[in-house]
């Protein structure tokens, strides 16, 4: 049903490299000479249909930078398998050519020097500009939104979502699906969504009391397009009161429940959908096994791990499109729809180099209009950095090191915690940090800096617990994000083995000491998911300390080993 | 993990003959009930169904639920709880659907099992592995 040839040209359309003058020669100018806005967006327009996809915004209305992760471990049937490939192992997987805007894109490794040479990424105003290009070559196509759009930056925060909503709604999506959102609380989701001009979409948002479907959230929706009838049916986060605060929303209840996605995909089937697109917040691992499972998905458009894949993968007869995050990818995807059945599909992740792509005004005079208010707080220079921070990888990224460091100092602790969010652009070597660079990476609606005491034993029980959520060898049990970041304490940890048995050698590193399980720890952290978290704000525990280093340097963090993967 | 149900229930056995009395409850948890629901008959899978989520939202109300077309009884264990029975649901000849819902109370992560008598008198099982966790952090 997809011909080799689709293939092919799926693979030439994301690894046409364009211009890059050889590794390590490139600069600024030979980077942006070389790559036009025509060049990034070149797509021969296909079939019958076209879906523009973009997911896990993170209120990113600007552009930024953003490093991808170095370290990915896949486990289970996924050891090796994309999107669990980084730096030059992804590169050589898909043809891409080392000092590429494609390497600087997609993959890490030489990133500070690649992004002096290519600029920052994304911006809502040039995704705009994208959309708005594809639409003149397809006028009728979808814009679909994985969701993780209400959250992310300040002005979000403040606004409780409604500078986000104002932007999306400029750009005209016509469904999208949910994650962060629902830590807005559910009277605010509920207040946004019963006014949102497109469909929120969610097979799997049910009403807690009596487990059955949320009326806000209906499981599907119906568009006719180019002839041909498309059924989008929407996937939440399956493990939102689990990973976020569930008593921000105690009325819903999610889970992964595929039994019910089949029954839904029979039931647009069978009212005559010839195309079923799923837009899915589940991570890819979980979307890969859920295509394994239930038959007739024809598109899975995936989100919340924020992977960023040049080509679909493809399982059985469904195609499974990953569009990165932070507003630095869009995803086009062109069908070939005819008698019922999807008969071929051409596509293309433009990654959103905001140097080369000419900013929609319309969209950005919105974007002005939004941040106007809080301009100059947002402008306000709190340091600056000496080192590359970032956030992305498996076990800790600069910003977390930092993150925990402002922690074990501001609220005098042995040991510090800091969640394994995937969320949160990067500050090249020399920058300054603003306030907004500061909320960018940490902004949440329960981000209280709590102080409190575990035993050793705990903080084990801890480690084992979001291990497993990130290494348990059956996608189903994952709920997406990366190892919990540790300041002051080290470990060992074997991917390989159970439950219960990754984590040994935990070590306080300030003494060396082995981590006694009878003995009670000072521990600090944020973004507790319990209700009556108290502490100070984690955006102002951070400010104070970099406030108070001037300049922040990063050393090299060698606290955890890593083996078995 | 590797241990399939049978081996389990074998290797139960074995442990209370060899050391006794404090490794049956581990071991053999449910294998009463099972072997008195069965009355030792060997359990297949086939027509039943055990609905459960991969992971609870709350380990003290998980929903579940069963169906079948042709079961007369469908018993319902929690193997890991300190009372692993949770239900036996019966249908009549006249049941017009042979499925159930309920919300169970679940000690830790463990193994739901799904025994259905069918109307044949075989007996068929289904299992489904629910993770109660502390909770962690999404992306």
């Amino acid at each position: 049903m997809i011909s080799r040839r689709d293939f092919l040209q799926t693979s030439m359309a994301a690894s046409a490299l364009l211009g890059a003058s050889g590794f390590g020669q490139w600069g600024r100018i030979a980077a942006q000479q070389t790559l036009t806005q025509d060049q990034l967006l070149q797509f021969e327009t296909f079939g019958n249909v076209s879906l523009i996809h973009i997911t896990d915004i993170h209120a990113q209305l600007k552009p930024i930078y953003f490093r991808e992760p170095s370290i990915n471990i896949g486990v289970g049937e996924n050891k090796g398998a994309v999107p669990h490939l980084t730096g030059a192992e992804f590169r050589r997987k898909y043809g891409i050519e080392d000092g590429s805007y494609a390497h600087y894109a997609l993959s890490a490794g030489d990133f500070e020097a690649l992004a002096k040479g290519y600029g920052r990424v994304g911006g809502l105003d040039r995704v705009a500009t994208v959309i708005n290009q594809i639409r003149s070559e397809r006028p009728d196509a979808l814009l679909l939104d994985g969701g993780d759009t209400w959250h992310g930056s300040y002005t979000c925060y403040q606004t409780q979502g409604q500078d986000m909503v104002d932007v999306m709604n400029a750009l005209k999506p016509d469904a999208m699906t949910f994650h962060w959102e629902f830590t807005l609380g559910s009277d605010r989701v509920n207040e946004i969504v019963e006014r949102l001009p497109f469909a929120a979409l969610g097979q799997n948002i049910f009403d807690a009391e009596w487990d059955e479907p949320a009326e806000l959230f209906p499981p599907y929706q119906f568009f006719e397009r180019g002839g041909v009838k498309v059924a989008v049916i929407g996937q939440a986060f399956p493990y939102m009161p689990i990973a976020n605060p569930g008593w921000m929303f105690p009325e819903y209840a999610f889970g992964i429940r595929d039994e019910n996605m089949q029954t839904m995909v029979d039931e647009v089937r069978s009212q005559g959908a010839d195309l079923v697109v799923c837009l899915s917040h589940n991570g890819f691992d979980v979307d890969k096994k859920m295509a394994g499972i239930v038959t007739g998905i024809d598109v899975i458009l995936s989100g919340h791990t924020h992977d960023a894949l040049p080509e679909p993968v493809v399982i059985g007869d469904t195609v499974i499109v990953a569009s990165g995050s932070n507003g630095k990818f869009v995803s086009r995807v062109d069908l070939d729809v005819r008698d019922g059945r999807m008969m071929g599909f051409r596509h293309k992740l433009i990654p959103i180099l905001s140097d080369v792509i000419t900013p929609d005004a319309d969209v950005a005079a919105v974007i002005d209009t939004v941040r106007a208010p809080y301009e100059d707080t947002l402008a306000e220079v709190i340091g600056q950095t000496d080192s590359l921070l970032y956030r992305r990888g498996n076990f800790n990224g600069t910003w977390d090191d930092l993150i925990c460091d402002a922690l074990l100092s501001e609220r005098e602790a042995d040991i510090a915690l800091s969640p394994g969010v995937r969320w949160g652009p990067s500050l090249l070597p020399g920058q300054d940090i603003t306030r907004e660079d500061i909320w960018n990476v940490t902004s949440m609606s329960y981000g209280a800096a709590y102080r409190t005491e575990m035993t050793g034993e705990f903080l084990h029980v801890v480690l084992e617990d979001v291990a497993d959520n990130l290494f348990n060898p059956d996608p189903y049990y994952q709920q997406g994000g990366d190892m919990v970041r540790t300041g002051g304490l080290g470990y060992r940890i074997d991917i390989s083995k159970p439950q219960g048995s990754r984590i040994t050698d935990l070590v306080l590193l300030k003494t060396g000491e082995k981590i006694d399980p009878a003995k009670t720890y000072q521990v600090a952290g944020w973004a507790s998911v319990n209700e009556g978290t108290e502490g100070p704000q984690i955006w102002d525990v951070v400010e104070n300390h970099i406030r108070k280093q001037g300049t922040v340097s990063i050393t090299s963090n060698n606290s955890v080993e890593v083996v078995g993967a | 993990m590797e241990l399939t149900r049978r081996n389990a229930i074998l290797m139960g056995a074995g442990a209370v003959l060899i050391a006794g009395v404090p490794l049956k409850v581990a071991a053999a948890a449910g294998a009463d009930e099972i072997a008195a629901f069965t009355g030792g008959a060997e359990i297949g899978a086939g027509d039943i169904k055990l609905i459960a989520p991969e992971i609870a939202e709350n380990g003290n109300t998980v929903p579940i639920e069963v169906s079948s077309d042709t079961a007369v009884e469908i018993l319902v264990l929690a193997l890991g709880n300190p009372t692993p029975p949770v239900a036996t649901f019966k249908f009549g000849k006249l049941s017009a659907s042979r499925a159930a819902s309920t919300r169970i109370r679940l000690a830790g992560t463990q193994e739901v099992v799904a025994i259905a008598k069918l109307a044949d008198g075989s007996f068929v099982q289904d299992t489904s592995t629910v993770k109660v966790t502390i909770g962690g952090c999404g992306g």
